[in-house]
């Protein structure tokens, strides 16, 4: 009896004191750098100092720019994981906000739009990363444009991923026929649900309380 | 077999009915006898049941309320022998002391009175001398001869007043002298009364102390015999001793509060701040491991110090060792209270620059308003990162007063729930008497027409009983 007891303890004390598992945040933001959505990025400045602020010890960050051909590494601006010490953090934070700053002042616009592309880039880089919550960032009309030769007809896999579209624009020809702009937001809702993710749509940027 | 298909056994549901209803009052007016006697069986075993259960609860209450009775009595006798301990120890103290300084005392009292009887007896009055000219005088005055007479009285007088002036002075002089005799003995009078009153004192605190200890060694008594006014003290006692250190508890875990918050934040810059164990952070985990070790340390120092007795083993070390523990105890809570404010100030830097990044995130281009007095809370907070480990220390008191009279209290409320559960088992015993009876009653309800018919047919078989007994007596008469 008593050795059962001895055991039944030492199993809870085990248990207690198991890991549960990672509780950090990975960040994906892309930033569409084609056409007239250039004159939007310095909106990505903003948005990621806003993530930079909400982001603590162990977790990841990263910024890519959306242009011709997404899915590589060399479209991403910067990238970090938050050291466990705070003083490190911070030091690491503010570096990342001065590249972004860098960036935002250097950014070219770009001929075409690989969304899909980009997102793939995020996925990998978040899957990588291992992180418990996974947010890809997406700063964009959500018009794809593919050069040719391009094929982005994949399905895209998810599953434990938030997607949030940021400040998607109308274009002028949204405005001759607004079902355009509706049914665009669509098809990108219809592709992440049926990746298994959640999507949503935040357009006013002054109010990001919600999306950290 | 629904309702539906009982109505149905005629062809008219009322009728239907009706039969039932006389088959089912017949059916429990046969089995009633039966009926009544499971009801009372069930409720007689339930009620011995509780009222046996309620039985056993009373003893388990009357042994608890014994043994806590003896713990108090136990706690008390302790209690007062260590303060009878302390008694004695003190008027030992003042015994040892005035004892040692008795010889100095007794010699210094002895040269003061021969000082003071030498001076005396120096001091005493010279009577002064008698004049042996005035029967000269008279002789000579009565001499013939009136010229030589005069010359010589004249002589005489002179004579009699340089004398006399001489005299004075001289007594003058002794007098001057028996006074200045008199001042030195001055000193010695007051040493005498200076010493005097500090033997009055003493002694007057030996009787104090006594008195205190007649007064101790009554409560010790009436605790030995164990008589039920000095449990009931002791039992308030205990009650109020267990609140007053849970008070003091209390505000010492708050005090501990505010030390975890002082050092948890810069601990994520020595542990890490994404680590858990569990699903608490490391950096809160070694904190409060920190607090924890300072409050050990605490009660270590003051067991080595003999002011609480949690653990024996400290207590009877040798006066040797436990100097050193109380060293080493001592030493660890310096280091310990320096690396709390070593920890409180670099959390008054982590802060600062968390404040900068955040200002900077902000786009507010890192222009962080800088306090002039910001110094102060700094220094505030490293003054409490020293201070409250040692404040901390003092824990050890209330624990070992809250552990002690903790025993007691729960005993009392083990006692008074005890009491209660008997209570309530009586009660409920009680009821399920009650309730039996209330069965046989309800279960007899439906059938009052049978019962009324019954009693009827008894009262009847009872009257015929009578006039058979009353037609039968003249036939007996008759014979007898």
């Amino acid at each position: 009896m008593n050795a059962r007891l001895a055991l039944s303890l030492a199993a809870l004390a085990l248990g207690s004191c198991a890991r549960t598992g990672p509780h950090n945040t990975g960040v994906y933001l892309l930033v569409d750098t084609s056409g007239s959505y250039n004159l939007q990025v310095r909106k990505a400045q903003q948005i990621s100092l806003y993530a930079l602020s909400r982001l603590q010890s162990a977790d990841s960050i990263a910024v890519a720019t959306i242009n011709t051909g997404s899915f590589t590494e060399k479209d991403i601006i910067a990238k970090a994981t938050l050291d466990d010490r705070p003083s490190t953090a911070n030091q690491q934070k503010r570096a990342f906000a001065s590249t972004i700053v860098k960036f935002v002042d250097e950014s070219v616009p770009a001929p075409y739009t690989d969304i899909t592309g980009g997102l793939l880039q995020a996925v990998e880089f978040l899957k990588e990363k291992n992180t418990s919550r996974k947010e890809i960032l997406i700063l964009s009309d959500m018009k794809e444009e593919l050069a040719k030769g391009y094929i982005r007809d994949i399905p895209l896999d998810l599953k434990g991923f938030d997607v949030v579209a940021l400040n998607v624009t109308k274009l002028r020809s949204d405005n001759f026929d607004p079902r355009l702009y509706l049914s665009r937001l669509d098809i990108w809702r219809e592709k992440v649900e049926k990746g298994g993710g959640h999507w949503r749509v935040i357009n006013d940027l002054d109010h990001l309380d919600g999306l950290l | 077999m629904s309702m539906s298909s009982l109505l149905t056994i005629t062809p008219w549901p009322i009728v239907s009915a009706a039969t039932l209803l006389v088959l089912l009052v017949a059916a429990l007016y046969f089995a009633r006898d039966t009926a009544r006697q499971v009801i009372h069986a069930a409720a007689g075993a339930l009620a011995q049941g509780l009222r046996v259960a309620s039985h056993a609860v009373t003893r388990a209450q009357e042994r608890l309320a014994a043994r806590n009775r003896a713990v108090l009595l136990a706690a008390g006798r302790e209690a007062k022998e260590r303060i009878v301990e302390r008694e004695f120890v003190r008027v030992g103290d003042t015994v040892r002391k005035d004892l040692a300084g008795y010889p100095d005392m007794r010699r210094r009292l002895s040269e003061s009175i021969q000082r003071i009887e030498e001076d005396q007896e120096k001091a005493v009055e010279v009577p002064p001398e008698a004049p042996g000219w005035a029967q000269a005088i008279k002789v000579i005055a009565e001499v013939k001869g009136r010229s030589t007479n005069t010359e010589i009285l004249e002589d005489i007088h002179r004579s009699t007043v340089k004398a006399h002036e001489e005299a004075m002075a001289d007594y003058r002089k002794a007098s001057g002298e028996r006074h200045a005799l008199l001042r030195r003995m001055m000193p010695d009078w007051r040493l005498i009364q200076e010493t005097l009153e500090r033997v009055n004192k003493s002694v007057e605190s030996v009787l104090a102390r006594a008195l205190a200890i007649d007064h101790h060694m009554e409560e010790y008594e009436a605790i030995v015999r164990g008589e039920d006014r000095a449990v009931s003290v002791l039992s308030s006692s205990s009650i109020v001793y267990f609140f007053v250190s849970a008070l003091v508890l209390a505000v010492a875990t708050a005090g501990t509060a505010v030390n975890f918050t002082l050092i948890a934040r810069p601990m994520a810059e020595m542990v890490g701040g994404t680590n858990f164990i569990g699903a608490f952070r490391t950096a809160d985990i070694a904190a409060l491991v920190i607090i924890m070790v300072e409050i050990s340390m605490g009660l270590f120092l003051m067991e080595s110090l003999r002011i609480t007795r949690l653990f024996p083993v400290i207590g009877a070390l040798s006066d040797k060792m436990r100097v050193r523990m109380i060293f080493m105890t001592f030493a660890v809570l310096l280091m310990m209270a320096s690396i709390e404010a070593g920890l409180a100030y670099m959390r008054e830097v982590l802060l600062q620059d968390e404040l900068a990044t955040s200002s900077l995130l902000r786009g507010d281009n890192g222009a962080v308003i800088v306090n002039p007095h910001l110094w102060i809370t700094t220094a505030a907070q490293m003054g409490m990162g020293f201070v409250l480990p040692f404040a901390l220390v003092f824990v050890a008191i209330p624990l070992e007063t809250f552990v002690h009279s903790l025993r007691t209290v729960v005993g009392l409320v083990g006692i008074a729930v005890l009491q209660s559960l008997a209570l309530i088992l009586r009660l409920l015993g009680n009821g399920c008497r009650h309730l039996g009876t209330l069965a046989q009653r309800l279960y007899d309800l439906p059938l009052f027409v049978p019962l009324w018919i019954e009693s009827r047919r008894m009262a009847h078989e009872a009257v015929a009983r009578s006039r058979l007994a009353v037609a039968a007596t003249p036939w007996k008469e008759a014979q007898s």
